[in-house]
C-alpha cells in the first residue's frame, strides 16, 4: 500500500481484508503472497494478540488468531468495539478495518 | 396438478444449486439452466442477512427492492416447477420476521398466479414471543455468546422484532409435509442449503460443509459475479463446481471460503452441532472442480436456538457540508473541536439540552472518518466533507440539534481567522432525517424443546390455476 517508506503486510499479501462476523464479531485476513510472506505474518513475535490489540484498541484477551501455512493466511478476530449501526459506528460492513493491519510495517531484515 | 416429490427413495448423492449468495443480487438465467442439465435437486438462496445492520430486524422491512427479488424468484420458481424439484429460501425479506415471510410469499403468490405454474408453497415463522422468551431465560434456559454477558429480562421487552435463528429441521418438515416451496424466516445460512440433503440421508460432516461454501453462491469461484455453484454431497464427502462453465473452483479458493464472514474458520456452530473442517482436504478433479473430504459433524448435546434482536435506541437526523479551503483542512482537528464545543454550547442555550440528554457525532470524510485515530496515514487532506450525526429521544429535537448547529456547519471560522468562512453544504435542506435508529442486543441461545418447536409452519393448500 505504501508507495515508499518500509514494507508493510499489505505489500506482502495478495489481499488484506476485514469484515462483519455476525452483529457482534469482527474478522480480518491477510491472504500472503507466498511462504516467506507467510512466515512474517504469523511469526507471533511480530504479529501476535498484544500487537493486534494495540493496533485497534481492543482486548487483548478477546483477540482470536488463526495462522494457516497451507494457505499463506493469518486470520485474526475479535468482538466488534463499536456497535453496529450506532451513532459511532462508521463502518457498517467492518469492511475497511483491515488497513491498520494492512500498514502495518514488518520487521527490517538485518 | 403437481406430482408429490418421491423424498422416501434411498438416492446415492443429492445436487444442491445455490443460484446466487442473495436473493434479489441477481445471477444469469443461463446458469440456472445449466444447473438443471447437471441435474440439480434442489435450489437453495439466501434471502437475508445482519451484515447491514440492525435496521432491517429493527423495522422488519427488507433490503433488497421488489422488482429484483421478484426477477429472480421469477426464473428460479419457473426452474423448480420444470425439473420438479424444491426451492428453498432462507431468512426471507432479510431479516426473516414474519412481515419478510409474507412479503416474500406475496411475490411468489403473484408469480405462480402470472406464469400458470402449480406449486405447494410452506411459510415457516420464526419470530419469536418476548414474553415466552421470558419464561424460558427465568427457567434458566437462554445462555450468552461471548463477548456477551447474562440476558436481562428487560432487553427482551426493549426489542421491536425477535426471531430465532432455524436449523434444518422446520425445513425438512415442511418439505416432507409436500411443499415445493418453503419460505424460511430467519434460518442460518447453511440450513437453507443444508435440508435438503439431510433429508436424503447425506452425512452431516460433508453435508454441513458444502452448505458452507456454496451459502455465497459464487463466492468460492474464479469470477463470483457469473453467477452460483452447485454442490454435489455424496456418502464420502462433496464436490462442489461453478454453474458458469468459463469459471473455476479451485482448492485454494474452496478452502479460503471458510475464512468468509467467521469467527473461526475450523469449526461452526450450527443448532444441532458443530461442524469441523480442521481435518478436511481439498483436492481438484480438474481445472474447475473440487471434491473435499474429511468433513465432520459433531451432534451436540443440547439443540439450541440463536436469538437476534433489535431495538431503538434513539432518532437521527444528519446533515452535511464540505471544506476546501487549505488553511481550515491544515488545522481541522483544532476546527473540529471548536464545532463540537460550539454545538453543545448553542444547544444548551438554545434547547435547554443538558450533553446526557442528546448525542451527536462528526465525521470528517476525508480525513479520518472511517478510522478515527486508528487511522495510520499522514498529512492534510484535500478536501473533507463533515458529517453530523446527531441522535435523540425523538426526531424533533434531533432536527433541532441538526438545525441549531447549521450556522455552525456553514460560517465556523478556525482560531486565527478574523473572518466568516463560508462552507460547502451538500443539499438543501442540510438536514435528512433519518427516523428511528436501532441497535442489536441478542446475542444469546435457547436450549430449545424440539428443534421445531419455536417455528410455525403453514403450507397452503394447493391452488389449481387455468
Amino acid at each position: 500500500m505504501a508507495e515508499t517508506g518500509p514494507t508493510t503486510l499489505g505489500d506482502l499479501a495478495f489481499e488484506v481484508r476485514s469484515k462483519n462476523a455476525g452483529p457482534f464479531w469482527i474478522t480480518m485476513e491477510l491472504f500472503m503472497r507466498d511462504a516467506e510472506g507467510y512466515g512474517i505474518a504469523a511469526d507471533a513475535a511480530f504479529l501476535n494478540e498484544r500487537t493486534v490489540a494495540e493496533l485497534y484498541g481492543v482486548d487483548e484477551t478477546r483477540i482470536q488468531m488463526f495462522r494457516i501455512p497451507s494457505l499463506n493466511v493469518v486470520k485474526i478476530s475479535f468482538p466488534r468495539p463499536v456497535g453496529q449501526g450506532s451513532l459511532r459506528d462508521r463502518d457498517i460492513h467492518s469492511g475497511q478495518q483491515h488497513v491498520p493491519l494492512a500498514m502495518l510495517p514488518v520487521p527490517t531484515a538485518c | 396438478m403437481h406430482k408429490e416429490l418421491d423424498d422416501k427413495e434411498p438416492v446415492g448423492s443429492v445436487k444442491v444449486m445455490a443460484p446466487t449468495g442473495m436473493l434479489g443480487a441477481g445471477f444469469p438465467e443461463a446458469t440456472i439452466d445449466r444447473g438443471l442439465e447437471l441435474g440439480a435437486d434442489v435450489i437453495s438462496v439466501d434471502g437475508g442477512s445482519t451484515d447491514s445492520g440492525p435496521y432491517y430486524l429493527g423495522s422488519s422491512q427488507p433490503k433488497t427492492t421488489r422488482a429484483a427479488v421478484a426477477r429472480d424468484l421469477r426464473v428460479l420458481l419457473r426452474a423448480a416447477a420444470r425439473a420438479n424439484i424444491p426451492l428453498i429460501v432462507g431468512s426471507c425479506g432479510t431479516s426473516g420476521t414474519d412481515d419478510g415471510v409474507d412479503w416474500v410469499a406475496g411475490i411468489v403468490t403473484e408469480i405462480l398466479a402470472d406464469e400458470g405454474l402449480d406449486l405447494r408453497v410452506a411459510r415457516i415463522y420464526s419470530e419469536q414471543d418476548a414474553n415466552a422468551l421470558k419464561e424460558r431465560l427465568e427457567s434458566g434456559h437462554i445462555h450468552p455468546l461471548p463477548p456477551h454477558g447474562d440476558l436481562e429480562p428487560e432487553t427482551l421487552e426493549s426489542c421491536t422484532h425477535i426471531v430465532g435463528m432455524m436449523g434444518h429441521e422446520p425445513i425438512v418438515a415442511a418439505l416432507e409435509a409436500g411443499a415445493q416451496v418453503v419460505l424460511a424466516g430467519r434460518a442460518t445460512d447453511t440450513a437453507v442449503a443444508a435440508a435438503y440433503a439431510l433429508m436424503k440421508g447425506m452425512p452431516a460432516g460433508p453435508t454441513w460443509h458444502a452448505a458452507k461454501i456454496v451459502e455465497c453462491g459464487g463466492q468460492c469461484t474464479s469470477n463470483p459475479r457469473a453467477g452460483g455453484v452447485l454442490a454435489t454431497i455424496d456418502a464420502g464427502g462433496f464436490t462442489i463446481e461453478p454453474l458458469d462453465p468459463a469459471v473455476a473452483c479451485t482448492p485454494i479458493l474452496v478452502a479460503a471460503h471458510m475464512l468468509y464472514e467467521t469467527v473461526n474458520p475450523f469449526r461452526m456452530r450450527e443448532p444441532d452441532g458443530t461442524l469441523d473442517v480442521g481435518e478436511a482436504t481439498y483436492a481438484a478433479l480438474d481445472d474447475r472442480t473440487v471434491r473435499v473430504e474429511g468433513s465432520r459433524f459433531h451432534v451436540a448435546d443440547q439443540h439450541t436456538v440463536k436469538l437476534e434482536g433489535a431495538r431503538i435506541t434513539g432518532y437521527e437526523t444528519m446533515s452535511f457540508s464540505a471544506i476546501r479551503d487549505p488553511h481550515i483542512l491544515a488545522h481541522i482537528e483544532d476546527w473540529a473541536r471548536l464545532l463540537r464545543l460550539m454545538i453543545s454550547q448553542r444547544v444548551e442555550q438554545t434547547l435547554g439540552l443538558r450533553e446526557d440528554e442528546y448525542a451527536f457525532d462528526i465525521r470528517l470524510y476525508g480525513y479520518n472518518a472511517v478510522l478515527k485515530d486508528r487511522d495510520p496515514a499522514q498529512g492534510p487532506p484535500r478536501e473533507v466533507g463533515v458529517m453530523l450525526l446527531v441522535e435523540a429521544p425523538d426526531q424533533e429535537t434531533a432536527t433541532a440539534v441538526a438545525k441549531v448547529a447549521n450556522p455552525l456547519m456553514l460560517h465556523l471560522p478556525t482560531a486565527d481567522m478574523n473572518y466568516l468562512p463560508s462552507l460547502a453544504f451538500a443539499t438543501s435542506p442540510a438536514e435528512v432525517e433519518r427516523g428511528p435508529a436501532y441497535e442489536f442486543v441478542l446475542h444469546h441461545v435457547v436450549d430449545s424443546v424440539t428443534p421445531t418447536d419455536m417455528f410455525r409452519i403453514e403450507i397452503e393448500e394447493t391452488v389449481h390455476h387455468g
